[in-house]
Parts: C-alpha cells; structure tokens; sequence
C-alpha cells in the first residue's frame, strides 16, 4: 500500500508541476496578478507530494519490503540502517527520484526567501523551474519507476553494491545532487530574465547567493567523491580523469565561471549576455553530467543499468533544453546590451580573461570526455582518453588562471592604472618567487621545475589573497562577508595546488610482492608483514585481514590492517586499505592477491600533502558559504520588509 | 582609448584565446589517446609496436601464472576465436581479475608479440562483461590460426 502511495504522489507531483509551469507564466501574459501568485502556493505543493514520495520509498527501504523491486535488487536485510537508507540513492531510480525532490525543495526555498523580487519576474522563475521539474518526473513515470513492484517478492535482497556501503557515499550523491540542481535556480533566473527582456544588475543580484550555495554544494560533493575514491577504491588516487569525475567537474568549472562574471553584471551591469550563457551552460552541463553517469553510456561504479530507452529520453530532454534556452537566447540577446564601460587594465578585464579561461578549459576537458564516445558512435573505433590529454591541458591554462587570480583581487573597477598595480604586487610576487626557488630544497627529493611552479602559484595566490583582505580597511570583525568569502575561497585554492603539487610529484608507490614476514622500505618507513588473518566476520561481510607493522628508523611506528572484504554471493570483493592520515602525509597500504606459499601482493604508498586537496575544497566551499551571506543579500530583503510593513502602516 | 580600438584589443584576445585552445588541445591529443584492440588485431599485426594501446578480451581458463619471486603476472587474452595474446604485468590485477572473464589491459606491444601492461582493468557490470568488450568481441567472425608470424 505505501509504495502505491509513492507512485500516486509522484504523479500529483507531475500535475501540480505542470500547474506550475503553465500558470504563472500564463498570469503574466494575461496579466493575472491571481495566476502569478499560484506560483508559490504550488511550489510549496509540489515540495509536499514529492517528499510523501520520497519518504514513502525510504520507508520501503528500511522495512525492507522486497515486492517493491528496487528494494529487492538493492537492499538486505542485514544491512546497517544508514546504508538502507542511503540505498534509497545508490540506484537510477531513487537517486532520479532524490533529483526530483531537491529540485521541489529548491523551488520552496526561492518561493520563500526572494519576497523581495517582483512577482512578475518571480512567476516566471517559478514556472522555468516546473518545466524542468515536467521533464525530470515525466522520465521517472515512464522510464524509471521506483515503485515497480515484483509478482513473486524473494526473500531475501541482492544488497547493495559494496563499494556503495560507506558513509562517504551515503553522502556524497545527495551534495552533489545540490549542486546540480541548484543551478537550474540561476538557470530559471537567466530565462526569466530573457522572456522578461530586462537584464539589469537585479537580475544577477538575486540570482547571485543561490548560484553560490549551489556552487558549494558542487565543491563539498566533488571533494568528497575524491576522498571516498581514495579510501574506499583502494587505488590510492584522488582524481582519474574518469568521465564520470569529468562529469561532475564539468558543471563546476563553468559554474566557478558563473559565480565570478554575475559579480561583473550585479557591480558593473557589464558581461550580461556572457553571463546568461554561462548560466545555461552551467545547467546544461549539469544535465549532461547527469545523462552521462545515470545513462549507461559509460561503464563505472555510478552506472546502475544501460538502458537505451532511458538514455534517449535525457538526451532528448538535454536537446529541448539546450536548444530551447539558446534559441531564446540567440532572439534576444541583442537586447542585452552590456551599459556599464570599463578600461583595458580594469577588474572587468582581469574577471573576463578568468572567465575566458576557464570557458576553454570547461570545452577541452568536455571535449576529452565526449570524444570517445563520439568516435564510437561514427563507428571508427574504441579510444580512452588518458590522464596526459587533461594534465597537459590543466597545466598552462591552470597557470594563466591562477596568476591572474592574484592580480585580479587587487584590480579596480572601471578603470586602473598599470603602474599601482605593479607596486601592489610586487611584494606578494617576490615573497612567491623566494617560495618557488627555495621551497623545495625542504623535500628531499630530485629539483622538479613543476613543484616550483606549482609553489609558485599556490604561495602567489594565497599571498596576494592575505594582502588583499587585510587591505579592506575596518576591523577584522567589521570586514563584509563577501571579503572573508573571496578569501577563504582563493586561499583555499592555493592549498588545493599544494596538495596537487606535492602529492603527484612527490609520492611514492609501489606495487609489491611480500612474503611473510618479509619487509619493504618506502620513503624512510619500513613496512613489515607479519600476519594473515582469513574468515573475520563483519557485519554482513567477512573478511581477510593482513598485518602491517611500520616502523621508523627501526623504531615501531604504527601497525596497520588492511582488509579484503566479501559481501556475500553475487557481489564483488572490496579492498579496505589501511591508512595512517596526518596533515604532511599519509601512509596507504592496500592488500593485493594471494600469490601463492603464503605471499601476498599489496600496494604500499607514501603520500605527502595529499590532504591538502580535500583541505583546499572545504576551504573553498567555507569560503562560498561566507559570500552567499553577504549584508547586502539580506539587506534587500530588510529594505524589502520593512517597506512592506511601512504600506500596511499606511493602509490601516 | 577610442572605443573601436577597445573593440580590437578584445577580438585579437578572443582570437589569440582561440588559437591557444586549439594548439593546446592538438598537442595534449597526441598519443593520449588509447585505441581498444582485440587479440585478433595484434596477430594480424594491426596493433602499433611500442604504442601505448589497449587489448580487450576474455582471460584463458588456466593460463594466470605468477612468478615465484616478483610480483609478476601472465596470462592470455583471449577473442571468440580463440585468437590469443599473452599479456605480462608487475601491478596488482584488480578485485574483479578472474580467468574466464573479460579484462582491458593498457600497455604497450613489443617486438616479442607480448603485451606489456601498465595497468590491467575488470570493470564491468553484473554480467562481467564491460560494454566495450563485449562490442568488439562481436565483430570477430573469422577465425585466425596459426598467423603468429604476422605479428611482427
């Protein structure tokens, strides 16, 4: 009876979306005042029967109700219940469903906190955000229902896939799912904005905080899709280059793009049009991101089922959408003439050339990823991109980037002259080129001219971000939000580039056989294995489990226990790798294969400042959060209100 | 500046961004790209020596060895055909490694017609069998036997 109600729910969700994107939108063209205000009412209707839907299929997780096939193909009843529950987005139909939902939720949160923005340009947002919402339920319904029930319920589930089974992953689809989703809000506006005709600095102004949580949740769900590839892989990487990984660094790329040229078109009402598109590019590239994982095309631990009937569905979808908004946009961006001027060395120029380059570096990463699948398609033949293509495109255009990061910060508006700029920067410029030079003389290592750039930049960055923020006048505590965003986001990035820097020319691994009892040294540490254990019982896993004692200088440093686990018939072994974090460097060590006469292989690595990486991107998400609490966000709204309450005032 | 001038400066930007891109993307193209070859393709001597490359098949039943000493492997690939390549790797075959199921391995072919593998992949889904693999496992109709001269 309960998953019954889920489906019905999510097919009054379908209707009251199509309410909602049909009447408000139809209000302003008649104008209805009574049309545009069903805007709200229903979004927060369609917030309610989405979550009724939702619930429901958690319900069916956790009571295990195997006659529901999702729950059967995905779930067991041995399973801890935060993994049932998380179950509920480890497979295409729920996590399209949890899609679904974030999106209603989103769409409750603009109708609640933008009271301040004009109901006809409110309704319009609102009725974009239905469509969406149409074509995401319409593909649930009739391609992916996750209330499908089975004629014959078994007795037991398949479980969930094992590498699925962790708290990183419990976590990591909902973040990212924020992120994408999110930006069909800044996507709504710039549509709305276009059918309205008027593009001015509001637009951008309103749409500016919710780009930017969007934005964060990207960040968080990227950097915790990294970590948990590290751990729970068991191949020791943060970053692949896997499409999959593309996909979500896509959105992100465009979407840091996005973030910067608002604050142009919100300040200067410049690089209007540019933004518009960077807004449905964002958006559509979260789409496609979504198209590429849930569709099959690719094979990966994110790809649940390849069914072309549903893969054609998105990609029909993503064609409506794209075509759609830039077939709006070709019509009317010759309206959105861009008023505010500026100078050729003005804040303007230097936020363009980060735009520009992070455009081309979003179209050569897209490109990489899409060209297999292109050349498959013409039936040429069967390539894989590899990890040079996207490092040897990220370098240089990272460089250009990131240096004109430094400069950027400190450029005026309007208009500056080249010569201040030069004094600013020259202290931050030396103090990084005395960084670069020495900095790696404190490794032990061969001179690499790829650490000293990478030093370079991240010390350039983080400098010239410190100076730039002490600069802001008034006290530490008076400083707007803003400036502690753009700092905490900046300096965040120069610890990313540490991390990067320093873990992929510094690390060391290994791949190596060891017999028992034998040992091997890796970067001072020497890894001893003494034990094997077979047969230990998990909870719904057993396990075997390897004995590694490191030792220091031959004193005894820590003892560490890699795990391979198996969750049963069926499902696939898992590596648990045993690792001893610390800020300056892990120690990670995954157990192999049997090799036979009590052998074994195992994958011994050294990996120093690879923490830096997630470090960076939780910096970079504090620091977004900061921004979209900025005064003047709240200040509109306080103007807003108190106005508002100033006409009732009036009217009594 | 006269606004015109302005004008230029932006589109000799645009173009020098353009051609950067461009240069850029023809540059890290070249021998990034790692084509999918079957067993059969390196027998009849289609598969580039030296080149990094991929080989995509099903592992011989009874054919994984491992050196006593090293971590070394070996093991043959094998098409619907029974067409065979032996494949040589010193990295960890993945969980998902079994004999009679379908592996990629990336690497490089020498003049001995062995594959040096530098990384050896199992990903698939439910039914072992990675998409790609199973496409152009497909398209081999003709049996190759006894060609092994044609490798070189």
């Amino acid at each position: 009876m309960i998953p019954e109600i889920g489906h019905f729910a999510l097919i009054i969700g379908l209707a009251i979306a199509i309410i909602q994107a049909v009447f408000p939108m139809m209000g302003v063209r008649l104008n209805q005042p009574q049309w545009m205000a069903l805007a709200r009412p229903v979004a927060g209707a369609q917030f309610l029967f989405l979550g009724i839907s939702f619930a429901c299929l958690i319900y069916a997780f956790l009571s295990s109700d195997f006659s529901v096939k999702l729950v059967a193909n995905h779930s067991h009843t041995q399973m801890p219940t935060i993994y049932k529950v998380s179950s509920v987005w480890g497979n295409h139909e729920g996590s399209l469903l949890l899609w679904t939902f974030i999106l209603s939720g989103w769409g409750v949160a603009v109708s609640i906190f933008s009271r301040s923005i004009p109901p006809v340009m409110l309704a319009r947002v609102m009725s974009v955000m239905g469509m969406v919402a149409i074509g995401f339920l319409l593909f649930l319904i009739m391609t992916s229902n996750p209330f499908e029930r089975l004629p014959f319920p078994p007795v037991e589930g398949r479980t969930l896939n094992p590498l699925l089974q962790d708290f990183g992953l419990a976590v990591h689809p909902p973040m990212l799912y924020m992120g994408y989703v999110g930006f069909s809000v800044a996507f709504s506006f710039a549509i709305a904005a276009m059918l309205g005709g008027k593009l001015d600095a509001a637009w951008a102004r309103w749409a500016r905080p919710w780009t930017n949580i969007a934005w964060i949740f990207l960040t968080g769900g990227i950097t915790l899709g990294s970590w948990w590839a590290y751990y729970e892989l068991g191949w020791g990487g943060w970053w692949f280059w896997d499409p999959v990984e593309n996909a979500s660094l896509l959105p992100w790329l465009a979407g840091t793009a996005l973030v910067h040229s608002l604050a142009v078109t919100e300040k200067r009402a410049a690089f209007k049009s540019w933004t518009v598109l960077l807004a449905i590019l964002a958006f559509s590239l979260s789409l496609l991101g979504t198209f590429l994982v849930r569709s099959g095309v690719l094979t990966s631990v994110h790809s649940f089922a390849a069914d072309p009937e549903r893969g054609l569905f998105i990609l029909v979808f993503l064609l409506i959408v794209i075509g759609g908004s830039l077939t709006l946009y070709a019509a009317k961006a010759s309206k959105l003439e861009s008023t505010g001027r500026f100078e050729l060395v003005s804040r303007e120029v230097g936020l363009l050339v980060n735009n520009i380059t992070l455009a081309i570096l979003t179209l050569t990463v897209l490109l990489g990823t899409l060209y297999p699948l292109i050349i498959d398609a013409l039936g040429v033949g069967k390539i894989s991109v590899g990890p040079p293509y996207f490092n040897n495109i990220s370098l240089p255009l990272g460089t250009v980037l990131f240096l004109m990061m430094g400069v950027g910060l400190f450029l005026r508006w309007k208009k500056d002259s080249p010569e201040r700029l030069f004094k600013k920067l020259l202290l931050p410029a030396n103090i990084a080129l005395i960084i670069a030079i020495f900095g790696p003389m404190f490794f032990e290592k061969a001179f690499s001219w790829r650490v000293s750039l990478g030093l370079l930049l991240a010390s350039w960055i983080a400098l010239t971000a410190l100076m730039w923020f002490a600069a802001q006048g008034r006290s530490l505590w008076q400083k707007p939000l803003s400036a502690w965003g753009a700092m905490f986001g900046h300096v965040g990035m120069a610890v990313v580039i540490t991390g990067i820097t320093l873990t992929s020319m510094y690390s060391t691994e290994k791949d190596v056989r060891l017999d028992a009892n034998s040992g091997y040294e890796v970067a001072g540490y020497s890894f001893k294995f003494t034990k094997i254990e077979k047969d230990l019982k998990g909870k719904n896993f057993s396990a075997i489990r390897a004995t590694i004692e490191i030792s220091q200088k031959g004193k005894p440093f820590i003892t560490l226990y890699p795990e391979k686990r198996n969750y049963g018939p069926g499902t696939m072994p898992m590596t648990e790798a045993g690792i001893d974090g610390g800020l300056f460097r892990d120690l990670f060590i995954a157990l192999g294969e049997p090799l036979g006469k009590g052998a074994w292989s195992f994958r011994i690595y050294h990996k120093p400042f690879v923490r830096w990486i997630w470090l960076g991107g939780i910096l970079i998400a504090f620091g977004g959060l900061l921004a979209a609490f900025d005064g003047r966000y709240r200040r509109t709204r306080k103007v807003f209100l108190k106005e508002k309450a100033r006409r009732k005032g009036t009217m009594a | 500046m006269k606004a015109r001038q302005k004008r230029l400066i932006f589109v000799l930007l645009g173009i020098v961004a353009v051609m950067g891109a461009s240069f850029l993307i023809n540059k890290a193209m070249q021998g990034n790209f790692y084509k999918l070859y079957t067993p059969k393709a390196v027998l009849v001597g289609e598969v580039p020596i030296g080149q990094v490359v991929r080989i995509g098949g099903l592992v011989k039943k009874g054919s994984l060895k491992r050196s006593d000493t090293k971590l070394e492997a070996r093991f043959i690939v094998l098409d619907r055909n029974k067409n065979e390549v032996t494949i040589v790797t010193n990295k960890i075959l993945p969980d998902l490694f079994k004999e009679g199921k379908s592996q990629v391995a990336r690497g490089i072919l020498k003049e001995d017609g062995i594959f040096y593998a530098e990384e050896v992949l199992a990903k698939h889904d439910a039914n072992y069998m990675p998409a790609e693999v199973k496409d152009i496992l497909k398209k081999e109709h003709t049996p190759i036997t006894k060609v092994k001269e044609g490798a070189k």
